[in-house]
């Protein structure tokens, strides 16, 4: 693993509100191209570490660096290199499918050109030739999502961060988004994604699991399972979570 | 400056698919106009008037008839009793009382002097202040032809002649209130679309969520309020426009000054107006919260400017606020060019201090706007 190229590095980050410590000490790397599970119970602090690396936040201290930029000071660098798509929905509702894209791939610097012809690959690709005059609120939830991965991927970025992305979804839909997830990843975009299904974090090439603001454990879903001798992710979970809720 | 196109026309098409923006940018002026300015006046018509003439006299039937005839005057009642007189106005039913007692004529044929009593309902003090004025005309206009008829004399008669000046009214000679509550609405239209309408557009990302993602893209903070601001600025100075050709067609209000000046003026405000806007929506997470800052604001604001009552004639502490209040400048500025023709450097002075005021706002609202949480 370790000759992989890294594309996402964190050592010693801290982020501190008041008193209270979100993120305690955080250490790890993402390789590029790989899918990265991010996991922790509601609370733990993996939304507060995931603004730090899209720059939305500064850390306390400690370093990172995402895609070769620092996030203490080259936080415009870092925004053109991601893509986010957040469990809230992001999508603008009484925009149309065409609009929405278009407003996103224009504000990332693509030219009208381009736009126009990533517009008819997308819509192609997602059959939505026939929605792409559609308003996005008149679109079913599973669309939607789809529809807002494509968007947070539409310039090409080098890291993609999904945060829930699948929240609310239906089974079949879920699997249809992770198979756009391995598309992305096998084209070279390296994902970073939160969850709560632990079947999706079968799904992914390693996963960390954050308690307490600390990351308790880093490794294959293989690697986890045998480590915690546990049957499945949600075994390791559990047990890890446990540990949280005994102190 | 690309950016900034794109964000603009997904403002445009948002603005334009919003149901109440259509309403609000076309309706609005129409009812605000139509409704405030024709009733948001201060001309005193019909002061209803209870008459109690208890002399029945030819003299005091004269002296009843000039209230009847009068336009000022409605008479709504007539009596003999005061009590009951007394009552209307408590009641509400009549403003005003004219009590004529018995022997009125015969008092003063032989005394040459007689009384009569005037009653004001004075709850709305201006009222009553303009109801005994033209009663007290009508009086004296009444008092000059007694003397004149007693006396023996013709009224036209060169010593009866006394001083009477004749009042001639600059910049509004017909004392048309219309014309002059008009330009105070288009004041009001353009603050709301401005202030409010912005503030609430920039937090509604917010409630929606949507701001998170745009925070994530390499968008300019610069770049995402100026694509904010911009169209309610130029919606805000179409409704001027259109507000203007209302006053204009329906209301006849003269357009004495150079327009052009007052869009100048009107540039000017809506910066520190769409800077006071973007203060509040910095802090405000609801649409619900933007909209009841904005609208203490405005209240005050417009309570102040001097739409109803001039500021020259508010006490000193209350000048020095409107020193910082932008709606009181532009109610002064758009009502002096429009109504008065005033020319540059009449408002020369106002005008710096509302750009300096709009250069601040704007640039502290940029300045103090986050896209970085914490």
């Amino acid at each position: 693993m370790s000759e992989r190229e890294t594309i996402i590095t964190v050592s010693h980050l801290v982020k501190k509100f008041g008193d209270f410590t979100a993120n305690d000490d955080l250490n790890f790397e993402v390789y590029k191209g790989e899918i990265f599970g991010f996991l922790g119970a509601n609370g733990a602090g993996k939304t507060t570490a995931i603004k730090i690396l899209c720059g939305l936040s500064k850390p306390t201290s400690g370093n990172a660096t995402i895609a070769g930029f620092d996030v203490y000071t080259q936080k415009d660098d870092i925004k053109n290199s991601i893509g986010y798509m957040s469990q809230k929905f992001s999508l603008y509702e009484d925009l149309t499918v065409t609009e929405n894209i278009r407003f996103f791939a224009g504000i990332y610097g693509m030219t009208r050109k381009d736009i126009k012809i990533k517009t008819q690959q997308l819509l192609a690709k997602l059959e939505l030739e026939d929605s792409a005059k559609k308003l996005i609120k008149d679109l079913p939830l599973g669309w939607r999502q789809k529809l807002a991965f494509s968007i947070a991927i539409v310039h090409s970025p080098k890291i993609v961060f999904l945060d829930e992305p699948t929240g609310g979804v239906d089974p079949i839909t879920r699997r249809q988004f992770w198979n756009q997830i391995y598309e992305a990843a096998a084209e070279g975009v390296t994902v970073f994604v939160t969850t709560h299904y632990m079947d999706e974090a079968e799904y992914c090439d390693r996963v960390s699991i954050m308690v307490d603001g600390k990351i308790a454990a880093l490794d294959t879903p293989q690697g986890l399972k045998q480590t915690f001798e546990a049957e499945s992710m949600n075994e390791v979970f559990i047990k890890l979570a446990r540990v949280a809720v005994n102190n | 400056m690309r950016t900034i196109l794109f964000i603009l026309q997904k403002e445009f098409l948002q603005i334009r698919r919003n149901r109440a923006m259509i309403p609000i940018i076309f309706i609005a002026p129409i009812i605000q106009l139509f409704i405030m300015v024709n009733a948001a006046t201060l001309e005193m018509k019909n002061i209803s008037i209870c008459i109690v003439d208890n002399d029945l006299s030819s003299t005091s039937r004269q002296l009843t008839n000039k209230f009847s005839s009068s336009p000022f005057f409605k008479v709504t009642g007539n009596t003999f009793d005061m009590n009951e007189a007394r009552l209307q106005i408590e009641s509400n039913k009549a403003q005003m009382v004219l009590n004529i007692p018995a022997g009125f004529e015969k008092r003063l044929v032989r005394e040459n002097k007689a009384e009569v009593q005037m009653l004001f309902n004075a709850i709305n003090g201006t009222v009553a202040g303009i109801g005994n004025a033209y009663a007290n005309q009508i009086m004296m206009g009444y008092n000059r032809e007694v003397i004149a008829k007693w006396i023996g004399i013709s009224k036209n008669m060169p010593t009866m002649k006394t001083i009477e000046p004749i009042p001639s009214f600059w910049y509004n000679p017909d004392m048309n209130y219309k014309i002059y509550m008009v330009p105070a609405i288009l004041v009001i239209l353009v603050t709301i679309m401005g202030m409010l309408l912005a503030s609430m557009n920039i937090v509604r990302e917010k409630e929606m969520g949507t701001i998170e993602q745009i925070n994530v893209t390499p968008i300019k903070k610069i770049h995402f309020v100026i694509g904010k601001l911009v169209p309610f600025y130029l919606i805000a100075l179409f409704m001027l426009s259109f507000g203007l050709t209302i006053g204009k067609l329906v209301f006849n209000v003269p357009f004495v000054g150079n327009l052009g000046m007052l869009f100048a003026v009107a540039c000017v405000y809506l910066l520190t107006v769409q800077g006071i806007g973007l203060l509040i929506s910095n802090s405000a997470n609801t649409q619900q919260q933007a909209m009841f800052v904005s609208f203490f604001f405005m209240i005050v604001f417009i309570m102040m400017s001097g739409i109803f009552t001039p500021t020259d004639s508010m006490p000193q502490w209350a000048q020095i606020i409107n020193y910082f209040n932008p709606i009181a400048y532009f109610m002064k500025l758009i009502r002096m060019i429009l109504l008065k023709g005033s020319e540059f450097h009449d408002i020369y002075k106002d005008f710096m201090i509302l750009l300096g005021y709009g250069v601040v706002m704007i640039t502290l609202a940029v300045m103090r706007y986050k896209k970085v949480s914490n």
